[in-house]
């Protein structure tokens, strides 16, 4: 069985609490905000305006430049509002507001392809492009910009991410367990895109029931399922790719460099539907969890619900709340208001009680080593802690600091309680502003 | 515009509850469980079953000088932290280590003002003047030790033999193993009376030396808990013990009438708690497992060096503190190479 060796980290886990929840579809809010930007790349621009009558399913935001992906309502109604609003990474982001009429009516003539496997590729892409499907791990990057790599990258090698390493999360699980034939009609639909005859699914090894289900939905597919040994973050698409095929992204290059796609369960299974179908992207499998929250689960979540909604519907709050992220404990996002909406990227949402943060001044690095033991990139995080501490961030670049994936492991091991990838953020944005400049 | 919808919104919403206060900190927002204190109290708990074992062979001059060491350290890091104004770190365990392994370091028997001039030394100046725990370049156990080897030679070197706890037998005072061949080697007799030295009695810490290296056993029962913890690597000790046994033991097979057997002298002297405790001290030793067998390496050689062919009978405290000068550029020199690095721009 694989994994990335030796390095990387066995956090705290407590999936077991949602993991074999079904997923439930979660009640649509009466009102939605939907983000204009739910990717990496562009903002879209707006087709509707306030007052204009939308369908479930219609395109209300159009992709604006080569990186960028539509949006579509998910619910029908009325738009009441469009400007800035609160969006889960902590900015504001143009966005659109809709009021449900509570019909939840589709729009009509969405169409897909029947014979998908012999469709032009391009078509198919252009059916994921006008789906608005972004990576559904967290870092939505527009999915069929990656199925279009340039001519000279000569792909071979799907690999579909079921790793899922953040512990508290289960929503890729049970996609996998509960989806597994559209996961897998989404991974044969990728491939023949891109004319690969290898193709993954990269599983670790907590998730038995989703490796069963995964293991009879490919059989005779030739696509193979790797069951990886779990350690965190394993789900990292460089990690996973040298867990799955032991091959390494080079240094500041993309997995395409060495011919491989990466791609999410749940991106696969969005995949599926867009092109089977013609659904637009416009809800997704969430995990609630976290000692917070009253009802944990596993939900299908209409994109551009509040915060608030969820809550509610998962029962309201338990204890005194302390922080609520969106995504993992490892590199979620905390939020500062029960006003933000899930988008698409939105794989969990935690509820963490008063009682399990823990505040703690930082103290000097007792250059204990076990950040560097524990960086799956095999940098040295303590430099980069130091150096920011004395002010000297400028140094960190010999030492490789761009290479950081910034998941976490040096800070999670750190005995000094040294904040290490809030730092090293600190150095990498300081770096940007001085390219600027 | 946007502004004001977005506002009017907000007011229509059903938002008029107070939200949680929520508190905002960047990820990771779970974190693991050691802390400086859990790992330099676990280190303390290591080193007890070498000082019962010091207590047992050496009787209560023993204990006096563990006491006496250990306290005046923990006195030394409360009134420097007083004086200079910070916030007080006698809890966090490192100023309890530091004293403690001084101790076990010294020979029973030492005068009590001798071990609170070690402490004090160790604390003040080598660990706090240089800017505290994480700061000190240099183990302050190793060079208090070998502060007080210069300053009080004739104290330093004067071993009582082993007179177990109600054993009956009186104590009194005899050259220690290592002594023993150095004497044997500098009057040109090949072992002398270093051949008669019995391993289980070394094994079990029946010979003489300093308080808490005489017994193996006990240093191993420690070594094995922190290993477990994961608090120590195998890299050091390994690496330290391995380049002593192969470098005695080629050595040894070509005369064995005039060195010392491999097992000889990883049983005697100091070599197991250096390796397991000193070599192995974080703030001192490289922070990456490739620099850290690099470094036991060195440890080993230079120990080995110094008690086969050097001025002293015993080498370990000299060669880590001599190790701990080149940390700083094995740190520079042997980094990890980082994923996806092509190996030919390793060093660039």
């Amino acid at each position: 069985m694989h994994t990335i060796a030796g390095e990387g980290i066995h956090p705290r886990d407590e999936k077991s609490k949602t993991t074999s929840i079904s997923i439930a579809v979660m009640r649509p809010p009466d009102k939605v905000v939907i983000p204009l930007s739910q990717h990496i790349g562009a903002p879209c621009e707006p087709l509707v305006k306030i007052g204009e009558s939308v369908k479930k399913y219609q395109k209300i935001g159009e992709a604006k430049g080569l990186v960028s992906s539509p949006v579509h309502s998910s619910i029908s109604g009325k738009v009441i509002a469009v400007g800035r609003f609160p969006h889960p990474s902590g900015n504001q982001s143009n966005s659109i507001v809709i009021e449900s009429d509570g019909k939840d009516e589709p729009i009509e003539g969405l169409k897909g392809f029947s014979d998908y496997l012999k469709a032009d590729p391009k078509e198919l892409r252009d059916a994921i492009l006008s789906a608005g499907i972004v990576g559904m791990g967290g870092a939505t990057f527009p999915t069929h910009v990656k199925l279009n790599p340039p001519k000279e990258k000569r792909i071979t090698t799907i690999i579909l991410n079921g790793a899922e390493c953040e512990p508290n999360l289960s929503a890729d699980d049970r996609t996998m367990v509960e989806m597994s034939k559209e996961t897998v009609e989404g991974m044969k639909i990728l491939m023949h895109i891109m004319g690969v005859k290898d193709g993954y699914i990269g599983i670790e090894d907590d998730k038995p029931a989703a490796i069963d289900a995964m293991n009879k939905a490919v059989s005779g597919t030739g696509i193979r399922v790797s069951k990886l040994k779990k350690k965190y973050p394993q789900g990292a698409e460089k990690t996973l790719i040298k867990s799955v095929i032991g091959k390494e992204v080079p240094s500041g290059g993309l997995p395409m460099d060495i011919g491989v796609v990466v791609q999410n369960v749940g991106t696969a299974a969005a995949v599926y539907n867009a092109v089977c179908f013609g659904i637009p992207l416009v809800e997704r499998v969430v995990t609630v969890a976290g000692k917070g929250i009253s009802r944990p689960g596993n939900f299908k979540i209409r994109v551009g619900t509040m915060l608030e909604h969820v809550i509610t519907e998962c029962g309201g709050f338990v204890g005194e709340t302390g922080k609520i992220l969106f995504g993992g404990p490892m590199m979620g996002l905390a939020q500062y208001s029960l006003n933000v909406p899930v988008v698409k990227g939105t794989s969990g949402i935690l509820v963490m009680t008063k009682d399990e943060i823990r505040l703690e001044n930082f103290r000097a690095c007792i250059r204990c080593g076990r950040c560097v033991q524990a960086c799956p990139i095999r940098l040295l995080p303590n430099m980069y802690s130091v150096l920011a501490e004395v002010g000297q961030p400028k140094e960190a670049e010999k030492y490789y600091i761009l290479d950081c994936i910034e998941c976490g492991c040096c800070t999670y091991v750190c005995p000094s309680r040294r904040p290490i990838v809030h730092q090293i953020r600190y150095i990498k944005a300081d770096m940007r502003k001085a390219k600027k400049s | 515009m946007a502004e004001d919808v977005a506002e009017k919104e907000d007011k229509k919403g059903k938002l008029e509850e107070p939200s949680p206060k929520l508190l905002l900190t960047s990820s990771p927002h779970a974190l693991g469980a050691d802390s400086i204190e859990s790992i330099m109290w676990s280190v303390v708990l290591s080193l007890i079953p070498a000082a019962l074992a010091g207590v047992y062979f050496f009787g209560f001059q023993a204990l006096q000088v563990l006491i006496v060491s250990t306290g005046s350290a923990m006195v030394a890091e409360a009134l420097y932290q007083r004086f200079s104004g910070k916030g007080s770190t006698v809890g966090d365990g490192s100023a309890a280590v530091t004293g403690l392994l001084l101790g076990l370091t010294l020979p029973p028997g030492l005068p009590w003002w001798a071990s609170v001039i070690g402490s004090f030394f160790a604390i003040l100046i080598v660990k706090q003047l240089y800017g505290g725990l994480g700061f000190n370049p240099f183990n302050p156990a190793l060079m208090a030790r070998v502060f007080l080897l210069i300053a009080f030679p004739v104290h330093m070197t004067r071993w009582p033999l082993p007179a177990p706890l109600f054993s009956g037998i009186d104590a009194s005072t005899g050259a220690t193993p290592l002594g023993e061949l150095q004497m044997a080697r500098l009057l040109g007799k090949g072992l002398g009376k270093a051949s008669e030295l019995n391993l289980w009695d070394a094994f079990w810490g029946n010979i003489g030396g300093s308080v808490g290296e005489v017994s193996a056993i006990a240093l191993l029962i420690g070594a094995a808990y922190l290993l477990y913890k994961q608090y120590i690597s195998w890299h050091i000790p390994v690496s330290m013990i391995g380049t002593v046994v192969v470098f005695s033991g080629i050595f040894w097979m070509i005369n064995p009438a005039k060195y010392a057997h491999p097992l000889f002298h990883v049983l005697t002297g100091g070599l197991i708690i250096g390796a397991f405790f000193m070599a192995t001290d974080m703030v001192t030793c490289p922070v990456t497992l490739k620099g850290q067998l690099l470094f036991g390496f060195g440890c080993g050689l230079i120990t080995i060096i110094i008690r086969m062919w050097g001025g002293y009978p015993e080498g370990v405290s000299f060669a880590i503190l001599l190790m701990n000068i080149v940390t700083p550029l094995i740190d520079k020199y042997l980094r990890p190479v980082r994923y996806g690095a092509l190996k030919a721009e390793v060093r660039s």
